[in-house]
């Protein structure tokens, strides 16, 4: 396991050197730069605009500015927000916990309400509760997450003042008291559920499909055989079985935890990693830009291998080596 | 006292009475089983003979009442075991019978094995169903137990996963899953069939050693008239969802009476022949929708056949002293005048 690891590792190296190519040529190919939108034209004497970007390097080869870049960033140099005046990475850890606090949140509301809806159904198929939860979750899966969100906060915030509407804490309270951690919560709720919810309907259907079909399996007759009661034979035999192809999402969500809340994020303008990519690429923000789109890159990779080794240790046909 | 344990070696250990199994088929039931009456008794070794899709592994199910949720089901008729009727029994009563006193094995070894759990777990399970025993002890139980069906190395096979082991291996695991309890009656569906042939004789000698040691009774669901005459006392051969012919398994080879029968003698395969078993006969056995409701169901294909064998539906009935037959070759299948027609 260990081995097949470090291989699977060491392989991303040249993955993550092509995509760093393509990342850096899709930042130039954008219209425009940073000098582009924040300087008034008016105000500003063109010789100096071009004086800068002399300067910064813009107006150098293109495979001597990405070679700048690439020696920079992986010495650890990401470059500064020219936005905000600060390195990027800064920015970044500033709003990275705000991200993952929401998007932990919500993969828990999305597995536990999977698992319990999931599970349910798939026990008794075709009965009155597994074709309510079947239309609950299709309702789920055809509005998208902005018009959810809208509704949302119409209804939550504005009209039974439940939850607030934006922000990720309250002002008032002081940093580190239960107050605090408690706002937060309060602030995260909200949006969390309208992201949980949006995987919620398909990992439903889709562990309750797995339950039905696996329950139609010879060995649950061999259970049965033996004298092992019905719900030892769901809960143990088929749901061993079926909660494999979900672990193994469990990979792919790690990618989400990062760059899965863009949209939700700027709905209830939660300061996260979302809102923060969509405001960089308004701004023409490169560094902060190409470093979140190298470290959703990794996230993406790194998910994959999480998923695989996950299979691994779920199930016991698969190996690793 | 003496005399009741006297009374209780003969009597029979299960009692098939009428039993019905139909299928659901566009809100119709069709009879997959029909009408079929027979017993086993303890220790005895019951052959169940006939082609693909003659209701053998439905009559199999029954006795278990593992047939499919929903499309099947127990029409009527009673399945006695041990002089209680399992068709009325709730789902936990035969939780208790199933794997402890009647355990069955199944045709795909490969299949019929939990993919994602240990040998050694699924073996213990049967034990921890149905003794009261520490998890130890069922561990150092399914070991004697997997070294009982012939495994070599038990100690490191019960930690090992269902894929990791060939399918005759699996089968073994399925027997010594099958005997963990001794069960007084094994139902074994085609337990060979899956297997290539020497080590069908290896499970079949295996199968044969366990039921006499363990004084169990086996009721055993094959296409193979070979394997019949090497394991049973009792033959059933079944067609369409009856019984046609029931004997004793020499009576059967040299006395064979029914048509079917005897064309199902004549497509055992020789030594150096291709093994497809009873293809031999022209046409195939009808659907459960393409039934024929009345005469004989066979009449289509017989080679005896009569016209009346079509409008006259055969009874089962002693036609020499143990020897029964529903043909109407044979006076004895003739409806009686009067009598109600089962
Ligand atoms: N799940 C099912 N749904 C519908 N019909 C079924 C089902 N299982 C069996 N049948 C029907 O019941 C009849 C008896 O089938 P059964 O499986 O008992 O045959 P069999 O004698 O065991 O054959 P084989 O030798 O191939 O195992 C067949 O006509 C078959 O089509
Ligand atoms: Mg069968």
């Amino acid at each position: 396991m260990l081995k097949y690891t470090l291989r699977r590792v060491l392989a991303m190296i040249p993955m993550l050197f092509l995509i760093s190519i393509i990342v850096f040529s899709l930042a130039k190919l954008m219209p425009g730069d940073s000098l582009g939108g924040e300087i008034d034209p008016a105000n500003t004497d063109p010789e100096y605009i071009e004086q800068m970007r002399e300067k910064l390097g813009y107006n150098d080869p293109i495979y001597e500015q990405y070679f700048r870049w690439i020696t920079n960033f992986v010495q650890g140099d990401f470059g500064k927000s020219t936005r905000y005046k600060i390195p990027a990475n800064e920015i970044i850890m500033e709003r990275l916990p705000n991200t993952i606090f929401l998007s932990l949140t919500s993969l828990i509301i999305t597995y536990v309400l999977a698992l319990a809806m999931g599970i349910y159904s798939g026990r008794k198929p075709y009965t009155l509760g597994d074709n309510t939860i079947a239309a609950a979750n299709y309702i789920g899966l055809a509005l998208p997450s902005f018009v959810a969100g809208v509704f949302a906060i119409y209804i939550f915030s504005f009209h039974l003042g439940w939850f607030p509407s934006n922000g990720s804490v309250d002002i008032s309270v002081t940093e580190g008291t239960f107050e605090y951690w408690l706002s937060r919560f309060h602030h995260v709720l909200l949006p969390a559920f309208v992201l949980g919810l949006l995987n919620t309907a398909s990992y439903t259907q889709f562990l309750r499909n797995d339950i039905i079909e696996n329950s139609r399996k010879d060995y649950v007759r061999t259970a049965r055989a033996k004298g092992t009661s019905e719900s030892k034979i769901y809960n143990v035999h088929i749901f061993r079985n079926s909660v494999i192809p979900l672990v193994t999402f469990l990979g792919f969500d790690i990618v989400n935890l990062v760059g899965g809340a863009i949209i939700t994020e700027t709905i209830f303008t939660y300061p996260g990693i979302g809102q923060l990519f969509l405001t960089s690429v308004t701004n023409r923000d490169y560094s902060v830009l190409m470093t979140l789109t190298m470290m959703f890159s990794v996230l993406t990779l790194f998910g994959n291998l999480v998923a695989d080794i996950l299979y691994g240790i779920v199930d016991p046909r698969i190996r690793l080596d | 006292m003496s005399k009741l344990t006297h009374a209780s070696k003969k009597a029979p250990l299960l009692e098939v009475n009428h039993l019905e199994t139909a299928f659901k088929i566009d809100r119709e039931y069709y009879n997959a089983v029909d009408n079929v009456s027979f017993t086993v008794k303890p220790r005895q070794v019951v052959g169940i003979v006939g082609e693909s899709g003659c209701g053998k592994s439905v009559l199999s199910l029954s006795v278990m009442r593992l047939l499919p949720k929903g499309i099947s089901e127990i029409r009527s008729g009673e399945i006695l075991f041990d002089g209680k009727d399992l068709v009325k029994m709730s789902e936990n009563e035969i939780n208790n019978i199933r794997g402890k006193d009647i355990a069955m094995i199944f045709q795909e070894p490969m299949t019929s094995l939990n993919p994602v759990f240990t040998i050694g777990y699924q073996l213990q399970e049967v034990l921890l169903n149905h003794m009261e025993i520490s998890k130890k002890e069922a561990r150092q139980k399914s070991i004697e137990l997997l070294k009982g069906v012939g495994i070599s190395r038990p100690d490191k096979i019960v930690d090992e996963y269902p894929h990791q082991l060939s399918g005759g291996m699996r089968q073994r695991v399925m027997i010594a899953m099958a005997i963990a309890c001794q069960p007084k009656l094994l139902i074994a569906d085609e337990p060979t069939t899956a297997l290539d042939v020497t080590v069908q004789a290896q499970i079949l000698e295996l199968l044969k050693e366990i039921q006499s040691a363990n004084d169990m009774a086996i009721i055993l669901i094959t296409h193979d008239l070979g394997v019949v005459a090497e394991m049973c006392d009792d033959v059933i051969v079944m067609y369409a969802g009856k019984i046609v012919e029931r004997t004793d398994v020499d009576t059967l080879f040299y006395n064979p009476k029914h048509p079917y029968t005897k064309l199902l003698m004549g497509a055992i395969p020789k030594m150096d022949e291709d093994r497809e078993v009873l293809e031999s006969i022209k046409g195939i056995v009808p659907s459960l929708k393409n039934m024929p409701k009345v005469g004989c169901k066979f009449a289509a294909r017989c080679p005896h056949a009569m016209p009346e064998c079509s409008f006259v539906t055969p009874q089962l009935a002693e036609t020499e002293q143990g020897h029964e037959v529903a043909c109407l070759l044979y006076e004895t299948s003739r409806p009686k005048e009067g009598m109600n027609v089962q």
